[in-house]
C-alpha cells in the first residue's frame, strides 16, 4: 500500500485539515502503512454476514418531538472564538 | 495505620463515617500530595482546589446532619474528557485549550450529586486517541513505577493519578482499551462496563460505537461503589441501556458456584512477553485453588480486531469531530481568508498529529469508492468477532487473560510507527467491538513494573467481573502495592 502526495492533499481537502507541505510525505509514509495494516481486512470471507453498527442489536429509541430545553444561547455562545448580536461570525461567503 | 493515599475508597469511607477525619482534611491531603508530585508526572490539566474545597465542605455539613451516602466527601478526579460545569474541559487538545464546559457530563452529575468531590480534571491522549499518554497537548504523563516509562492510555493521567496516591480513584474512557490498559501498566482496577452501561452524555465523542465511561481504582470494591453511582440509563445519551442496575457491592460477596473460566488460545502466542504470560498464569492457578475449571477457548478473528477497530474507530472519529469547525467553540485560526481556509487552519493548528492521522484515515476509509472495501467490511468482520465472543461464553462464564503483552515501554519507544502503537491493544480492542464489560486487575510484576490481568464478562456482567475480581484480592496483595517513590 502506498499513497501519493496529490492522494494525501485530497483526503486532507476532504477533511478540511490544513497540512504543510513538509508534513504532506511523512504523513503519506504513516497513512499507508496504517491502511496497509487495516488492508488484512481483505482476505477474511464475509460473504452473507451482515454488518454489526451497535453492539448490542439496539434500535434508535425515539421520543415525543416536544420542546425539552431550554434556551442556553447567551450560555454557550461564550465558548464560541467570535459572535455579535447573538450570531457566529465566519468570513463572508456570499458577495 | 497506613497512610491516606494508600487506602481504597471503601477504607477512606470508613474512616468518614468514623469521624477520624473530615472530608475537608482529605481533600486537602490529596491536593496537598497533587502540589508536590504532580509537576514530575504532569498526570493533571486543571487542579480544581476551591471548587473541591467546598464541595468538601458540603459534604461535611450533610454528614453533620446525618445525610451522608456512601461516596459522601470521597475525593477523586475525573479525565479531561467528561464536562464539568464552569471548568475547562480540553480533551488533551488545542482545540480545547480555552473551552469552559457550559454543563455537567452525566458521570459528573452523578457523582456530584452522591457528594463526591472533584479535585481535578486529567491529562489524557488528544481526543482519547493514543496507548501512552504521550499525544496530549498538554505533555505526557510519566508513570510513577518508571518516570522513563509511559503509563499507559489514553486514560494515562487518572492512572498515574491514582498509581501515585495523588488521588484514590479517578474516571476514565475506554474506547480500545483506554482504562484497561493504563490501569495493567500502573498496577491498578480499571473497569470497562458494557456499552451503554454508562450514559456517554457530557463525555468528548472519539468513537460513539465503542466508547464507554468507567473507572480507575485501587481494588474491585472501589469500583463497584463508583459504578453503582453512575450506572444506569439516561433519557440524554439515547445509546444508554435501560436494563436495571444490580447492587454491585452486594455482589462482590456472592458465591458463584463452580466457575468455569475460558482462557482464550490466541491471548497467549507469540506476541506475549515471557513475563506477563507467567504472571497471569499464576493469576489462573490461583482462581484454580478456588474451585474455577479452566477451559481453553478459541476466538479465532481475535487477530482481526486491531485492523476491525482501526476502520471503524477513526470512521465515526473523523464524523465526530467535524463538529470542530472553529466557528462556534474551540480553536480559531487568525486571519482567515475564507470560510474554507477558517476550517482547514482551525483544524489542521488546533489538532494533533495522530488526531489528524485518524481523522484522514477515517475519511478515507469512508470516502466514495473505498466505503465497501473498508469500512462496509469492518463491520463485518466486527460481526464475526462478537460471534467469537458469543460462542465462547456458552461454555464458559469468564474469559481471562492478559491485558497488554509487554509491562509499560519507554516514552518514545512506540511513537515513530502508529501501527506498532495500535498493536499494542490487540487484547482489550475485541471487548469494545463487542461491546463486553472488562477489568484488568494488578496479578504480578515483571523487572518492578505491574502486570494486569484482564477478565472479561458476557454483556452486563459487571457484577460477576466485580465479583471474580474481588475474589482474587481478597486472596494476593498486588493491588496493595505502590510505587516506592509514592509509598
Amino acid at each position: 500500500m502506498s499513497l501519493t502526495n496529490d492522494q494525501v492533499r485530497a483526503i486532507a481537502r476532504l477533511a478540511r485539515l490544513s497540512l504543510d507541505e513538509g508534513e504532506v510525505a511523512e504523513v503519506a509514509d504513516k497513512l499507508a502503512n496504517i491502511l496497509g495494516m487495516v488492508g488484512q481486512l481483505q482476505a477474511t470471507d464475509t460473504t452473507g454476514v451482515a454488518a454489526m453498527a451497535h453492539p448490542l442489536d439496539a434500535v434508535q429509541r425515539l421520543r415525543a418531538d416536544e420542546v425539552s430545553e431550554t434556551d442556553h444561547r447567551e450560555h454557550y455562545q461564550r465558548n464560541a472564538p467570535l459572535t455579535e448580536d447573538g450570531l457566529y461570525l465566519v468570513p463572508r461567503v456570499v458577495e | 495505620m497506613t497512610a491516606l493515599h494508600a487506602e481504597t475508597l471503601a477504607e477512606l469511607a470508613g474512616r468518614l463515617a468514623r469521624g477520624d477525619c473530615s472530608s475537608v482534611e482529605l481533600t486537602r491531603h490529596f491536593l496537598s500530595r497533587i502540589a508536590a508530585h504532580d509537576a514530575g508526572l504532569n498526570c493533571f490539566i486543571s487542579v480544581l482546589e476551591a471548587r473541591a474545597l467546598a464541595q468538601a465542605e458540603a459534604a461535611d455539613r450533610r454528614r453533620a446532619r446525618g445525610e451522608a451516602g456512601p461516596l459522601s466527601g470521597l475525593p477523586i478526579a475525573h479525565k479531561d474528557i467528561f464536562c464539568a460545569r464552569d471548568t475547562r474541559t480540553t480533551c488533551g487538545s488545542r482545540m480545547l485549550e480555552g473551552f469552559v464546559s457550559p454543563y455537567d457530563a452525566a458521570v459528573v452529575e452523578r457523582l456530584d450529586a452522591a457528594g463526591v468531590v472533584t479535585l481535578g480534571k486529567t491529562n489524557m491522549d488528544e481526543f482519547a486517541m493514543g496507548s501512552s499518554n504521550e499525544t496530549s497537548y498538554f505533555g505526557p504523563v510519566r508513570n510513577p513505577w518508571d518516570p522513563a516509562r509511559v503509563p499507559g492510555g489514553s486514560s494515562g493521567g487518572s492512572a498515574a493519578a491514582v498509581a501515585a496516591g495523588l488521588a484514590p480513584a479517578a474516571t476514565g474512557t475506554d474506547t480500545g482499551g483506554s482504562i484497561r490498559q493504563p490501569a495493567a501498566l500502573t498496577g491498578l482496577t480499571g473497569l470497562k462496563p458494557t456499552y451503554g452501561r454508562v450514559s456517554r452524555w457530557g463525555m468528548v465523542a472519539f468513537a460513539s460505537s465503542l466508547d464507554q465511561a468507567g473507572t480507575l481504582t485501587r481494588s474491585a470494591e472501589d469500583a463497584a461503589l463508583l459504578l453503582a453511582a453512575i450506572a444506569g440509563a439516561d433519557r440524554r445519551d439515547s445509546t444508554s441501556v435501560e436494563a436495571a442496575v444490580p447492587d454491585y457491592r452486594e455482589a462482590l460477596d456472592a458465591e458463584p458456584g463452580r466457575l468455569r473460566i475460558g482462557v482464550p488460545r490466541g491471548f497467549f502466542d507469540e506476541g506475549l512477553e515471557a513475563g506477563v504470560a507467567v504472571a497471569v498464569r499464576e493469576a489462573l492457578g490461583e482462581y484454580e485453588r478456588q474451585g474455577a475449571a479452566l477451559v481453553e477457548v478459541d476466538l479465532p478473528n481475535l487477530q482481526l480486531s486491531v485492523p476491525t477497530y482501526y476502520v471503524v474507530a477513526p470512521a465515526e472519529a473523523s464524523s465526530n469531530l467535524s463538529r470542530f469547525d472553529g466557528v462556534r467553540f474551540g480553536h480559531r485560526c487568525e486571519a482567515p481568508q475564507d470560510l474554507l481556509d477558517l476550517y482547514e487552519r482551525s483544524r489542521g493548528e488546533g489538532f494533533g498529529a495522530e488526531v489528524k492521522r485518524r481523522i484522514m484515515t477515517g475519511t478515507y476509509v469512508l470516502s466514495a469508492g473505498y466505503y465497501d472495501a473498508y469500512y462496509l467490511k469492518a463491520q463485518q468482520v466486527r460481526q464475526l468477532i462478537t460471534a467469537d465472543f458469543a460462542r465462547a461464553f456458552e461454555r464458559v462464564d469468564l474469559l481471562m487473560g492478559p491485558t497488554t503483552p509487554t509491562p509499560a515501554f519507554e516514552l518514545g519507544a512506540k511513537t515513530a510507527d502508529p501501527v506498532q502503537m495500535y498493536l499494542n491493544d490487540i487484547y482489550t480492542i475485541g471487548v469494545n467491538l463487542a461491546g463486553l464489560p472488562g477489568i484488568s486487575i494488578p496479578c504480578g510484576e515483571v523487572a518492578g513494573l505491574p502486570v494486569g490481568l484482564q477478565i472479561i464478562a458476557p454483556h452486563f456482567g459487571e457484577a460477576a467481573l466485580l465479583g471474580a475480581a474481588h475474589r482474587y484480592q481478597r486472596a494476593t496483595d498486588w493491588h496493595r502495592r505502590l510505587p516506592a517513590a509514592y509509598a
